[in-house]
């Protein structure tokens, strides 16, 4: 063995001194570093490429934490204060402490679940005929629709209804008309992702229903539906969690009150993002801030809840493995 | 239960394209008949008209008749849902179900198309799971669900599943090539069993598997790129095997294409 190297290494040295020796002409300490660099560049990518991957994160996670420590780092002592989850604000004034947030609360989800009754069955239904029905012009014109739908600012959404609701049809603003404009914001959300659920259900699932003579609306309903669900439940609750703190069309279609008021289609209506807003003259007074605080870390768990609630649905609808 | 198929001068497109020319061919009740070819010939294309599920895809239609003894299939007043429940089909990959128990997998022919009584669809379960093979199995588990079987128990479930609806022709459109020897092996003992009671259209591109399970075996090819896929000949499988009447289909036998 030795011999042979040895008898090899004159003719390596026909070129003295010269560094670029061919590969494989030589398997000694140059074939090892020249197989090293590549290797201690891709280290180096590796480690630079991580570096950024979590700074980009980290960089992410500020503003959240940020926002989530002040909010309730500001807010908590309110929800802990004997009225907060049982009164409402009637006689509060700016300069007044505590008060109740049951009005907003029952409000707020009241108008959320009303918006989505509405606009769950039809986006749900909008996606199915996009992915499983519809062919030709009038899918790709009702999918660039909810395209642009998508792209519409809430308060352009609010002034549309406006325009429709008290100014052509003459009726007054009202909770519910603020629940049609967070209709027009919440169906595009849901059509997209119940999409998307549907377009991952493989095709094979419905061949196979298909092939056991099982007619479609049957195989869309039991098969294709089921199998997409728990991804169809977490796409509502986005699309609600979306439309929960959406402030515009409140502003312009729900005026707020500071009093218990469950009727959704007459009168003034009490939410929590209007809440929010409530004394939006004086957060000077400490009193006002801490309400705000109160109110705003209140929409945040209220968003969680859901958020919550969704996973557990979805996890006991998931597919099972 | 076992009806034959009479298939007359049939053309199948896609859309403006053909995929199939001119195929005429019987496919006697209790065998199994094997489709052969080399891929791309058209013979899952074909086999997919004998229930029409090739027009699940869009702009798939067929010229030609399809006769499964005096029904046309191809009649106006033929329901394609009909016409799946008569013809079953087992995939390529094992398909079950994912929300489903392997219970329910084998009941979702009947369930789908609203069988409710419990003891009706007891007893269909179990007589399609031992007909599947799978019985002594799965007894135990039959609330588990059924992706979590192996890759040849799942495909023995989907044949369990698609004789649950008792059709009287079974089309199986490679059942194996998703599976282990053993696994293969399984079915290919199941297939032989089936035999008594269905007729089975298989197509295969293991041409061993074609030799040991078939007694009839049909060559499909195309004359190049782009043509029409065309049944080169079909007959006995021996014969096929070891005297075809055919240039083309003595060469793909002996591997010499394809």
């Amino acid at each position: 063995m030795s011999t042979a190297t040895d008898r090899r290494a004159p003719d390596d040295r026909a070129v003295p001194g010269d560094p670029s020796t061919p590969p494989g002409g030589r398997p000694g300490r140059d074939a090892l570093s020249e197989m090293s660099n590549p290797h201690r560049a891709r280290m180096i990518k590796d480690v630079v490429a991580r570096i950024v991957m979590w700074g980009a994160f980290a960089l992410a996670m500020v503003p959240l934490v940020w926002i989530l420590g002040t909010v309730v780092g500001k807010g908590f002592h309110m929800l802990t204060t004997a009225t907060w989850w049982t009164g409402n604000q009637r006689n509060i004034n700016s300069d007044d402490f505590g008060g109740g947030a049951r009005h907003a609360i029952e409000g707020t989800l009241q108008m959320v679940g009303f918006t989505a009754l509405i606009a769950v069955p039809i986006g749900i239904l909008t996606a199915v005929y996009l992915v499983e029905y519809g062919r030709g012009r009038l899918a790709k014109a009702i999918s660039f629709t909810v395209d642009i739908l998508s792209g519409v600012p809430s308060i352009v959404a609010a002034l549309f209804i406006y325009a429709v609701w008290v100014t052509t049809f003459g009726l007054g603003r009202s909770g519910f008309a603020a629940s049609l404009a967070l209709v027009l914001l919440m169906i595009p959300v849901i059509v997209r992702s119940t999409e998307e659920m549907l377009k991952l259900v493989p095709n094979e699932l419905r061949e196979a229903a298909y092939a056991l003579g099982v007619p479609k609306w049957v195989t869309v309903v039991k098969v294709v539906l089921r199998t997409a669900f728990s991804g169809i439940v977490t796409g509502v609750l986005l699309g609600i969690a979306r439309v929960m703190g959406e402030t515009a069309p409140l502003l312009i279609l729900a005026p707020y009150t500071k009093n218990f008021q469950r009727d959704l289609f007459n009168g003034n209506f009490p939410t929590l993002p209007m809440m929010i807003n409530q004394d939006r003259g004086d957060f000077a007074l400490a009193t006002a801030a801490e309400r705000m605080w109160g109110a705003a870390l209140t929409l945040i768990i209220l968003v969680l809840l859901l958020n919550l609630i969704g996973r557990v649905i979805a996890h006991y609808g998931s597919v099972k493995k | 239960m076992a009806k034959r198929i009479d298939v007359s001068d049939l053309n199948v497109y896609y859309g403006s394209f053909k995929a199939v020319e001119g195929v005429s061919m019987t496919v006697e009740p209790r065998s199994v008949t094997a489709f052969i070819g080399p891929s791309g010939c058209g013979k899952s294309t074909f086999l997919r008209t004998l229930n029409r599920m090739h027009e699940v895809i869009p702009g798939g239609r067929v010229e030609g008749k399809v006769m499964l003894d005096d029904q046309d299939l191809y009649a106006s007043s033929m329901d394609p849902v009909t016409v799946r429940r008569t013809v079953g089909m087992v995939f390529q990959r094992p398909n079950p179900f994912p929300t489903m128990s392997i219970y329910d997998n084998v009941a979702a022919g009947l369930r789908l198309n609203g069988v409710k009584n419990k003891k009706t669809l007891d007893g269909i379960v179990e007589s399609s799971l031992k007909g599947a093979n799978l019985w002594n199995e799965v007894k135990d588990r039959l609330s588990k669900p059924g992706a979590g079987l192996s890759g040849g128990q799942q495909q023995r479930l989907c044949i369990a599943r698609a004789i649950a609806v008792q059709p009287q022709v079974l089309l199986m459109d490679e059942p194996c090539s998703a599976l282990d020897p053993i696994s293969t092996l399984a079915i290919e003992d199941l297939v032989n069993e089936l035999k008594n009671e269905f007729t089975i259209v298989i197509v295969t591109h293991n041409m061993q598997q074609a030799a040991r399970v078939s007694d009839r075996t049909a060559f499909f090819n195309l004359k190049a790129t782009g043509e029409p896929g065309r049944l080169v000949e079909i007959g006995d499988t021996t014969r096929i095997f070891n005297n075809p009447t055919e240039q083309a289909t003595e060469d793909y036998i002996s591997g010499r294409f394809g």
